[in-house]
């Protein structure tokens, strides 16, 4: 752990622990404060001497900092490593990518599982709310601290998509352009009920214990595999659930009874397993109550394109996926919408595929080649070779 | 395909340096990419095609895809000096509501088209009883895209009709250079292979503001 004024080694290595001091305390927009702040981040490629090529990747619900190395509690790639690297959309040796646990995360950055100072004993549901402004406003304490004015870009999908709209419209000189994947402005009806599920699942897990579950040694399970088996069914698509599963058995004939005949509910289940290994349940709550708060252009006199009005000089790239119906088209069309009618310079390209929300993680060669084609682009006109 | 290379040039001739274009099926880019490195011009497309707008913005430039039938009306009126409409105006569904779009969105409209009173059109639905195909109308009638084919006097009428004004216009033909054309004449509409129109709604500046490059020998002679 590093306080901010012995960071600067860190800078191109492969980033770390910030905590920051009693002077950076931060504001959150439910009007509490946070002290004692603490960012967990990784890095990837240098600095530049000019400082222009900083890239700020920000990261989706359940992701973390770790987009392109090994994760230290699964072992697997990095999520984004078919991202990033040589001749990919962000290149190491060309852009300085940063990535850092959002705020009421649980892979470093303080949230409520971190110990609150006051008591000594996790956090647990004493933990404030938070936004998605509120972990924008942590990223610009990084990038500070970082010693970066400038980021060449912000690149997001989903909960990632939606940090990207809220710098443009919160940081708008501290970002020279915007990469803003399968998100949206606002939660929509659908999108708080699918949440509202999930939470509804946690607590009801009768090892939640109001929250407390960390201080009694216990942890809800069952409720955050429940959530996530729901979850994850939204972030695919009928078709290709359909394609991957069917309805293949697991096993010859039905067991006529509640075990996993089908393969889909034994690729459920184990999905749900396998996320309690690597998620607390309370930041499960945190963070999807902050993107159902999420309504950018609330704040901006409910016209969205009032939120990018002081972003005009900013260059997004907007994407969508024709089969995700968690943030549809739709959703990215009224973003474009807006950003028209602010006269800020957007690109749109809708991505034919069938794998749903979660196309934005895969290898998707069109969604690639447009990003990286903006990049490149911008990095000319940025003067990045 | 010379044929559109020299719309394209009059195209150049015609938008005023530094000015802000919307470019409405814009293809991979060319020319948006010709305005802004030759105009200087503040530049923006819309673009149907996927890999289209993936080319544009290897190209630098910012397009949103979309079609000129659904998503002109998210534009703001008036926010940009012109919206070009090249090859395209007999494609959309409904070209009228696209046309009356494009003088809301921006101050000056340029729509080129194909005219389907060329003579050669005439001679080959006249000769052969088939639908025509010639260096304008390349595909069969089951595969072109051009699903509302109109003549230089339609299109007028149409202009007409939407009290839309027509400052300056030109034919093309047989890959030659832009001639400038009175489009009222009728043996205009015999011998232009596609038209090029600088049109604006009525109330719109005069052209005589958008000096230089608006005057009238933009289309040359």
């Amino acid at each position: 752990m590093t306080s901010t004024t012995d960071l600067l080694p860190a800078v191109g290595t492969e980033g770390g622990r910030i905590r920051f001091g009693p002077e950076r305390v931060l504001k959150l927009d439910s009007g509490a404060q946070l002290p004692g702040l603490e960012i967990a981040y990784r890095t990837y490629g240098q600095l530049n001497a000019a400082k222009s090529n900083a890239v700020l990747v920000c990261h989706a619900l359940t992701l973390d900092q770790h987009i392109a190395s090994e994760h230290p509690l699964t072992g697997k790639p990095g999520w984004w490593s078919q991202f990033v690297g040589q001749g990919r959309p962000l290149d190491p040796a060309r852009h300085f990518i940063i990535c850092s646990n959002v705020v009421g995360g649980c892979m470093g950055t303080t949230g409520p599982s971190s110990i609150d100072p006051r008591t000594g004993k996790p956090f647990g549901l004493s933990f404030p709310m938070i936004t998605i402004a509120d972990m924008v406003r942590a990223q610009a304490l990084l990038i500070d601290a970082l010693g970066i004015d400038t980021l060449f870009a912000v690149v997001g999908g989903s909960m990632g998509g939606m940090q990207v709209l809220q710098w443009a419209a919160d940081y708008p000189d501290r970002l020279y352009s915007a990469v803003c994947i399968a998100a949206a402005a606002r939660h929509s009806a659908q999108n708080i009920g699918f949440h509202e599920v999930g939470r509804q699942a946690i607590m009801a897990d009768p090892d939640w214990r109001g929250g407390d579950y960390a201080s009694l040694g216990v942890r809800p399970e069952k409720g955050l595999a429940v959530a996530r088996m729901a979850a994850h069914i939204t972030y695919l698509s009928e078709a290709a659930l359909q394609r991957k599963f069917g309805r293949e058995m697991q096993r010859d004939g039905l067991s006529w009874g509640f075990d996993a005949d089908f393969q889909i509910e034994s690729y459920l289940r184990h999905q749900g397993a396998s996320f309690v290994d690597r998620f607390d349940a309370n930041s499960y709550l945190y963070i999807t109550r902050a993107m159902d708060y999420f309504d950018l252009a609330a704040g901006h006199g409910g016209v969205l394109a009032e939120a990018f009005r002081r972003a005009r000089d900013v260059r997004f790239c907007v994407l969508s996926f024709t089969s995700d119906w968690l943030y549809p088209t739709a959703e990215s069309r009224s973003i474009v919408r807006a950003l028209n009618a602010a006269g800020a310079r957007a690109s749109f390209v809708e991505i034919e595929t069938d794998k749903g929300h979660d196309a934005f993680l895969l290898d998707e060669p069109v969604m690639k080649a447009a990003v990286s084609g903006f990049l490149e682009s911008a990095g000319q006109s940025r003067g990045i070779p | 395909m010379s044929e559109i290379r020299e719309d394209f040039r009059e195209i150049l001739r015609l938008v005023r340096p530094g000015s802000r274009v919307l470019d409405i099926g814009c293809g991979e880019g060319a020319l948006l990419e010709m305005l802004a490195r030759e105009k200087g011009v503040d530049g923006r497309g819309l673009e149907i095609s996927p890999d289209g707008v993936s080319a544009c913005l290897a190209r630098g430039l910012a397009v949103v895809q979309g079609d000129a039938d659904r998503d002109l009306a998210d534009y703001p009126s008036r926010a940009f000096d012109y919206a070009i409409l090249s090859q395209t105006l007999q494609t959309v569904r409904e070209p009228k509501r696209v046309l009356a779009e494009l003088l809301r969105i921006a101050e000056r409209a340029i729509v080129s088209l194909p005219n389907f009173g060329y003579w050669r059109v005439r001679l080959g639905l006249l000769a052969t009883g088939r639908m025509p195909m010639t260096g304008a109308l390349s595909e069969p009638w089951w595969a072109t895209p051009n699903i509302h084919l109109c003549t230089l006097r339609d299109f007028t009428a149409l202009c007409d009709m939407l009290a839309v004004r027509i400052e300056d216009s030109a034919a093309l033909a047989d890959g030659r250079q832009a001639r400038r054309m009175d489009p009222s004449r009728p043996i205009e509409n015999w011998r232009a292979e596609h038209g090029i129109f600088l049109l604006s709604r009525p109330g719109a500046s005069a052209p005589a503001k958008a000096e230089p490059a608006a005057r009238g020998d933009l289309f040359g002679n």
